[in-house]
């Protein structure tokens, strides 16, 4: 299963990639999400990948008696994904004011202005 | 001293000549420890983590040295309250003047290497806003940034050369390395070395082929001139040889090094300066000239060149520092500094002319004055030298001299002598503050000529000593008795005169000698520097052309290269089937369904389906969570995604359609740089599975959840207790994101009302 | 957008989905939820409110601007951070109740810093949101 997982990295990254590299602003956000979840899934593969043992210790006990789930990517990608919202959204109202401007989505002009000045 | 400013602009300036003046009779002081050979050091804990410590030591030479930075200052803040006279901007002059000084003094007192580089760069920055004085004129402008950058480039070769001596010899101390001498030397990096701190002191020296920032330094002030040029900035590289000779001294690579490139100086600069009909540019030309004599005197290295060397230093100072401010003064009262126009001034100008008669005559070599002396030992050592290189030595000697002759009575006595222009009749004394001083220095050389041993015992024997390993005995004498050195001096001054003669002040020639001009080393330099700004243009508009994607392709690709070669030297890549978990139906729809929501994404051509495509992915990535164990982070990714979906909806109708302008080429190209990446990065993920997880830190949180956080979720203990500050931080952040959209939104509404 | 199906569920899902948060952040410490979780899903709840009536009118149902909310979060949580130094303990210092409380279970600082942290986000995103679509229509 490890491998699904290696591919969906692979692919992820290569969406993400692809995105930013185009002119359109909408989606270099897209694809810098897209950066966003993949490095999520390769810190997830970082840790041990385990199925149906959450890092929850049972009620009757004090410690884990059996093999559990990484809990340390998992406090990193949470704490990830929670700042990644507050990024998209700092970026989308960005996005807005620009095309407010500028009227383009079209990331080429936001440099016209500047050459005009020199 | 800034709150202070304005009492300075006007005569309270004079105020400020009691700091150098009280540092000079301070510095008399330490005459009688230093004559009987001891050294006296200062110490004060400035940066001890890096061995850089406020260490000052006072020797012959430094003492030499800083006598005549705080004497020759004293005069130059007297001369500058006249000739500055309420300029603008007096009180920043003496401000430089003062980090200028300051400077000096602690390159000649500093006991550190490293303390010394950084007074060497504080000279170069203080210079440059010294010799930019005149901020408004753009000739002056750029003389003082070539100056700054001729100077500063060398001083980067010289730290350079200094940290090397600091690694070979283990210490950055001078009184240390003067013992580690002989390791130096015999060390396989010592040529490197050598050529470092020479660069650095030929720059400063404005040796040849970098003396072209001397003359054109000339912008400056007068007063600057005198100081800069006479006895400080440009001594500082001769300084540094001096204060290095006993510790890299003495092999055959400084010798040849320093006399060829001394003895090369001094001749161009001596017959350029024939040829130049600007009273400062003549003196400049000499300046390097004698800067030329002094490296090429230390090179020599013997006992009897050293002494030469050291005089000279004094005798140079004296003269030339007389000679500057005469020059001024004429400049002041004329307006002018043209040869050709100049003449008669001793009608009007009496005790000018003294001065400057005085001055030349010493620079010439007349005996009684102390000039004399200094000859002399000139051609003492250049003859008593190796055996065949005697003769070709003295040759160059003589050869200078006779210009230097020549020069110094161009700049001396020329303007004085002769018919009065009409003009000039009306010329009158200035005020005493500007002629008192040029005439105390010259007094100062009579009276040395007179009574040379009066100096030769007291600064110039301890000096010496501290340049040569062996103490030297120095006995200074007016009258050698009648021999081959008497002989040459005087041919010298008889030759040198006659040349002064025939050598008319012309400005054809001039223009003759210019014509050269593109052939010099400041045209190459100048060339080659705007070559390298075109090279910058270049690089700038071909990596720094303002475009996004383009700079992330060379980011990436860059990344992707290096990633590359890591991972290819980084050994066998295999995956261990045996240690991977069965692949479920589930799991497999879920990475199907994931995988084609991302080619949806990155193909669609509009903006909805794009942004459905994404928040699928985020929903499927939610879903590999709830198999992996990881419930917390199922939920947050769930949540968000919600979120991010509805903010898109709130902004998407506002937002434009997707541009497609990428033709096809680009297309294929970004294509395989981002599949590169995505195979690299999946290759990295193999890698990670080949390696064992260390487990010790979550094994701690695991262990430690309940027994010391009372919590059983150890993802949420994490977060709230262990790494509790990390989470403050963070909603620290997300309370910043929320604040910056609110005030981009409302920006936007108090931008367009005002619309 | 506005269906009579989704206003009226949304009238009764409002209340039932805060409760839910709450529920989220306070068992946080031994079940998956925790403070993040819990204000996302709060957040949501008002979002779905906001869609189905009008963010107008869910802002009148909050009473004070969400922006409100932040520096309250923030405060109780470093609150909670240093509440120990008071004490002579070092920052963060997890502190406990003795007895454990009925419903809630064992009480602690940590517990008060998951509040902080449930007030921001509820804050963080309601700003965010509300902002936008205030000034978009």
């Amino acid at each position: 299963m490890e491998l699904l997982l290696v591919l969906l990295i692979g692919v992820l990254y290569s969406a993400g990639v692809y995105l930013i590299l185009r002119r359109s602003m909408v989606r270099l956000l897209l694809g810098i999400m897209l950066l966003g979840n993949a490095t999520n899934l390769l810190i997830f593969l970082f840790g041990n990948i385990t199925k149906g043992k959450p890092p929850i210790i049972k009620a009757d006990l004090k410690v884990f008696e059996e093999i559990y789930a990484d809990p340390v990517p998992q406090a990193l990608i949470l704490t990830a994904i929670v700042i990644s919202f507050g990024l998209t959204s700092f970026a989308i109202v960005l996005l807005k004011r620009v095309y407010a401007l500028i009227n383009s989505d079209d990331l080429d002009d936001l440099n016209t202005p500047e050459e005009e000045d020199l | 001293m800034i709150p202070f400013g304005k009492y300075f602009r006007t005569k309270w300036c004079a105020v400020l000549i009691l700091l150098p003046l009280s540092i000079f009779c301070y510095l008399l002081g330490y005459i009688p420890t230093v004559r009987s050979g001891n050294v006296a050091y200062e110490f004060y804990q400035w940066v001890p983590s890096l061995n850089i410590n406020l260490d000052l030591r006072i020797d012959g030479l430094s003492l030499l040295f800083a006598l005549l930075i705080s004497g020759i200052g004293s005069l130059i803040f007297l001369y500058a309250s006249a000739y500055l006279k309420g300029h603008q901007y007096l009180d920043r002059f003496y401000a430089y003047l003062c980090l200028f000084m300051a400077s000096m003094l602690g390159i000649v007192l500093s006991n550190n290497i490293l303390l010394l580089f950084i007074f060497w760069e504080l000279t170069s920055i203080s210079s440059f806003f010294l010799i930019g004085f005149n901020n408004d004129n753009p000739d002056s402008r750029k003389s003082a940034l070539t100056a700054l950058s001729v100077t500063g480039m060398g001083g980067f070769f010289l730290l350079t050369g200094m940290i090397l001596i600091g690694n070979i010899a283990g210490t950055y101390s001078i009184s240390e390395l003067m013992n580690a001498a002989d390791v130096i030397k015999n060390h396989e990096l010592y040529p490197l070395v050598l050529l470092l701190v020479f660069i650095g002191a030929f720059t400063k020296s404005a040796q040849f082929p970098f003396h072209f920032w001397l003359p054109g330094a000339m912008k400056a002030p007068t007063p600057v001139s005198a100081y800069l040029h006479s006895a400080t900035m440009v001594k500082a590289g001769i300084f540094l040889l001096a204060r290095f000779s006993p510790i890299l001294g003495n092999t055959t690579a400084w010798s040849y090094t320093l006399m060829i490139v001394g003895g090369l100086t001094m001749l161009y600069a001596a017959i350029h300066a024939l040829f130049r009909t600007d009273l400062k540019s003549i003196l400049a030309y000499s300046t390097i000239s004698a800067l030329g004599v002094l490296t090429f005197l230390i090179g020599l290295g013997t006992e009897a060149a050293l002494v030469a060397a050291v005089t000279f230093i004094v005798v140079h100072a004296l003269y030339k520092a007389t000679l500057f401010m005469t020059t001024g003064i004429i400049d002041h009262e004329t307006g002018t500094r043209e040869l050709t126009q100049l003449g008669g001034l001793r009608k009007v100008l009496l005790p000018v002319f003294i001065a400057g008669l005085l001055a030349a005559l010493s620079s010439a070599g007349m005996p009684l004055l102390f000039g004399f002396i200094s000859k002399d030992l000139i051609y003492e050592a250049t003859l008593h030298a190796d055996q065949q290189l005697a003769i070709y030595l003295t040759a160059a000697a003589f050869v200078t001299n006779l210009c230097l002759v020549a020069a110094g009575f161009m700049a001396g006595i020329k303007p004085f002598t002769g018919s009065l222009p009409q003009a000039y009749e009306k010329v009158h004394l200035p005020y005493k503050a500007m002629w008192i001083p040029p005439l105390v220095l010259a007094f100062a050389g009579l009276y040395f000529g007179f009574f040379p041993n009066s100096a030769g015992e007291q600064l110039i024997a301890p000096a010496v000593n501290a340049m040569s390993i062996a103490p030297a005995a120095v006995h200074l004498k007016i009258w050698h008795g009648f021999n081959t050195v008497l002989i040459l001096s005087l041919v010298t001054l008889v030759t040198g005169t006659a040349i002064y003669y025939v050598n008319k002040a012309d400005s054809r020639k001039l223009a003759w000698v210019q014509s050269f001009q593109s052939a010099s080393p400041q045209a190459i330099i100048e060339r080659l520097s705007s070559g390298f700004v075109k090279f910058s243009d270049w690089y700038t508009d071909t990596m720094h052309n303002g475009f996004l994607r383009s700079y992330l392709l060379k980011i990436i690709l860059f990344a992707e290269l290096l990633l590359a070669y890591e991972l290819f030297i980084g050994g066998p890549i295999y995956i261990d089937y045996s240690k991977l978990s069965a692949i479920s139906v589930y799991e497999a729809i879920n990475v199907l369904i994931l995988i084609a929501a991302v080619v949806l994404t990155v193909t669609t051509s509009s903006r909805l389906t794009a942004v459905v495509g994404t928040s699928v992915i985020g929903y499927a990535i939610c879903l590999m969570f709830v198999y992996y164990s990881a419930p917390d982070l199922a939920m947050t990714q769930f949540t968000i995604d919600t979120l991010t979906v509805v903010l898109f909806v709130f902004v998407l109708f506002n937002l434009p359609p997707f541009i497609n302008q990428a033709n096809n080429t680009i297309v294929i190209r970004d294509t395989v740089v981002a599949l590169g990446f995505g195979i690299i990065l999946s290759v990295i993920a193999i890698k990670v599975l080949q390696v064992p997880t260390d487990i010790s830190i979550s094994k701690f949180y695991g262990d430690f959840a309940y027994t010391l956080a009372k919590g059983k979720n150890v993802v949420n203990v994490i977060l709230v207790d262990f790494r509790g500050f990390d989470t403050m931080f963070e909603i620290v952040v997300l309370s910043i994101a929320a604040l910056g959209v609110y005030s981009l939104i409302k920006l936007r509404l108090t931008s367009s009302e005002k619309e | 957008m506005r269906s009579a199906i989704l206003q009226t569920a949304s009238r009764y899902l409002l209340p039932i989905l805060l409760l839910f948060s709450v529920f989220l952040l306070l068992r946080g410490h031994y079940y998956p939820g925790g403070g993040f979780v819990g204000g996302l899903v709060a957040a949501i709840a008002f979002v779905l409110h906001s869609f189905a009536h009008g963010t107008t009118n869910t802002m009148k149902i909050i009473g004070y601007k969400p922006m409100a909310l932040i520096p309250v979060g923030l405060g109780i949580a470093s609150l909670a951070m240093f509440l120990p130094v008071l004490i002579g303990y070092p920052v963060m210092t997890g502190l406990w109740f003795e007895e454990p409380i009925p419903v809630i279970g064992m009480m602690g600082s940590a517990l008060f810093f998951d509040l902080g942290v449930y007030l921001v986000v509820i804050g963080v995103v309601l700003t965010i949101l509300f902002t936008i679509s205030l000034h978009t229509h």
